[in-house]
């Protein structure tokens, strides 16, 4: 439903998403979870065609961001980060607008607002100003304004923050509800949201996918111990034999063969940071070293940064 | 065509939301009524020419006051998430932002119809000199509103909105003043004079609508909406 290719976006001193790819599968709930400035909103805005990449491609439904922009937009439902509104305007009016720029008129139009207003409970709302209502009602509007056109995909950037526990609930509830017929993306540094209402996990932190998954399957990868990801230029008939031989590495698997070069994860004694051995060892071989990375450090990093806490604001 | 029309509803009704619109339009009623009736007194002439002639001067305050909002607001309450993300083309929904404003503009000169014909009931009123004048206050009016709303997309908040609009018309303006003019070699003033939004609302004050004129100020608008588009694309970019 959502294909994202090695997408990149800078800001003139950040860059914020730093080649990323990934699936949205269509009728899935997809949680997007990383902690404070991980690259979540700048990744949805991009999704929504309002922000350009640098460089990769979108598409949804098929569609190219970039090229149909409209097609994109007219699939997708929208629920911004803080919940941006037009204060001034009575939920009536702001509906109203939306669905018309959305191209509903007339009776589909009428139909169109009675639904999401009965959808979000909002009926009793429908002749007050934006402004006057609390924020568990305003996020109501939100959601009725991203839900407007029925759209097969909802993009959701954050949408308990800021409620109390009693209203997070309602959302969740609500979005659990739309999963089941609704593509939905929702992003959120908080991680028993992630367990309330989605059933897959794409982990990013610092514009980098870490991990994808269930959310158990990561919690398990993150606790067991660290994994050292080995890329050489060297075959394993000449690698292999090698490794098997140090005492002080536990396992290995070869895991890919691109261009030439393998990679390898690693695992060494419990506690032990092994890269700097792998990394004397293959000065001592000879080997062509093209990368050497610690994984649990990221995933488990990135879990101590995720709020674990309800309502923190 | 829906888009432009959905958008300029929106953003007609906004200036109708907060007292904001109907005080802008009781100002602008009572001080051009002071102007004119002021010239009527004083030069006791059946003529609308006076006030048409200053005119410019009241647009400089009023019109970048219209168009303050209408960027910078959207940016700072990140309204223009949804605003952009609808499914809506960029010079859409442009021009329903340019064309409520004119519409707001439109509103405040229909109510000032009250003065040339009151002036008819006194004396004799050269009723063509008077819509000559109204078309040309119109396209001054555009003019002034695309140099605004582009004020608007470049600033951060409406204030800085508002005095970045005004600085910008009062230099189109300026360029024409034959004070100004002086202080430049004869081929250079030229020039500048044909770039004066001033100099060309002179001759239309006087009751005559010349082609140039027009051609002027459809040209100030085509660059200040085409620099406002570019605007949108800045943001899309990140800027
Ligand atoms: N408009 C912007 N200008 C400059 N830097 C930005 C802008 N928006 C986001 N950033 C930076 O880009 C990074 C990713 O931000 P964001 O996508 O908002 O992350 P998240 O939504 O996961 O918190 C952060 O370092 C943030 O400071
Ligand atoms: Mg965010």
């Amino acid at each position: 439903m959502i294909e994202v290719r090695d997408l990149t976006k800078a800001y003139s001193t950040t860059l914020a998403v730093d080649h990323i790819s990934f699936t949205v599968r269509k009728g899935e709930v997809l949680g997007f979870l990383g902690p404070n400035g991980a690259g979540k909103t700048t990744t949805l805005r991009i999704i929504t065609g309002y922000l350009l990449p640098d460089e990769g491609t979108v598409t949804v439904d098929g569609y190219d961001v970039l090229s149909q922009p409209l097609q994109v937009k007219q699939r997708i439902g929208y629920l911004p980060e803080d919940n941006p509104l037009y204060l001034e305007m009575k939920v009536r009016e702001y509906l109203d607008f939306v669905a018309e720029a959305r191209g509903l008129t007339g009776a589909r139009k009428r139909d169109a607002i009675d639904r999401v207003l009965h959808l979000t409970n909002l009926e009793d709302k429908y002749r007050k100003t934006i402004e006057t209502l609390s924020k568990g009602y305003r996020q109501r509007v939100g959601l009725a304004q991203a839900l407007i056109h029925d759209p097969p995909i909802l993009l959701l950037d954050e949408p308990t923050s800021g409620l109390d526990p009693t209203q997070i609930v309602e959302i969740r509830n609500l979005i659990r509800e739309l999963g089941r017929e609704k593509t939905v993306m929702l992003s959120t540094h908080i991680l028993p949201e992630v367990q309330a209402t989605t059933s897959r996990v794409i982990i990013i932190n610092r514009g980098r996918i870490a991990a994808s998954g269930t959310l158990d399957e990561l919690l398990q990868k993150a606790s067991e111990g660290e994994v050292i990801h080995l890329e050489l230029r060297n075959p394993p008939q000449e690698v292999e034999p090698v490794l098997q031989s140090q005492p002080w590495i536990e396992s290995f698997h070869r895991i890919a063969e691109e261009d030439g070069a393998y990679r390898w994860t690693l695992r060494g004694p419990e506690g032990k940071d092994i890269r700097e051995d792998l990394y004397r060892l293959a000065v001592e071989q000879g080997w062509t070293l093209r990368e050497l990375w610690r994984e649990r450090a990221t995933l488990e990093e990135v879990f101590l940064n995720l709020t674990t806490e309800e309502a923190t604001a | 065509m829906r888009g432009t029309w959905t958008v300029f509803k929106k953003e007609f009704r906004e200036f109708f939301t907060s007292p904001t619109g109907y005080i802008y339009l009781v100002v602008f009623l009572v001080l051009t009524q002071w102007l004119f009736f002021r010239g009527f007194f004083v030069i006791g002439q059946a003529s609308v020419r006076g006030y048409f002639s200053l005119l410019p001067w009241v647009f400089l305050l009023f019109i970048p006051a219209i168009t303050m909002r209408a960027w910078a607001e959207e940016r700072r309450n990140g309204t223009l998430e949804i605003l952009m993300t609808l499914p809506l083309r960029d010079p859409e929904i442009l021009a329903g932002k340019f064309l409520a404003g004119f519409a707001f503009v439109v509103l405040s000169l229909l109510l000032t119809l009250t003065l040339p014909i009151s002036v008819s009931l006194i004396g004799n009123l050269d009723w063509g000199q008077v819509v000559a004048s109204y078309l040309g206050a119109l396209f001054l009016a555009g003019a002034y509103l695309s140099i605004g709303l582009f004020a608007s997309a470049i600033s951060a908040n409406q204030i800085v909105a508002f005095l970045l609009g005004a600085v910008f018309v009062f230099f189109f303006f300026l360029l024409g003043m034959d004070w100004v003019l002086a202080t430049f070699p004869p081929g250079v003033a030229a020039v500048l004079q044909y770039f004066g939004l001033g100099y060309h609302f002179e001759s239309i004050a006087r009751g005559v609508l010349d082609l140039r004129d027009i051609l002027y100020y459809l040209s100030v608008m085509a660059v200040f909406l085409y620099l406002n588009l570019r605007s949108m694309e800045v943001w899309r970019i990140g800027g």
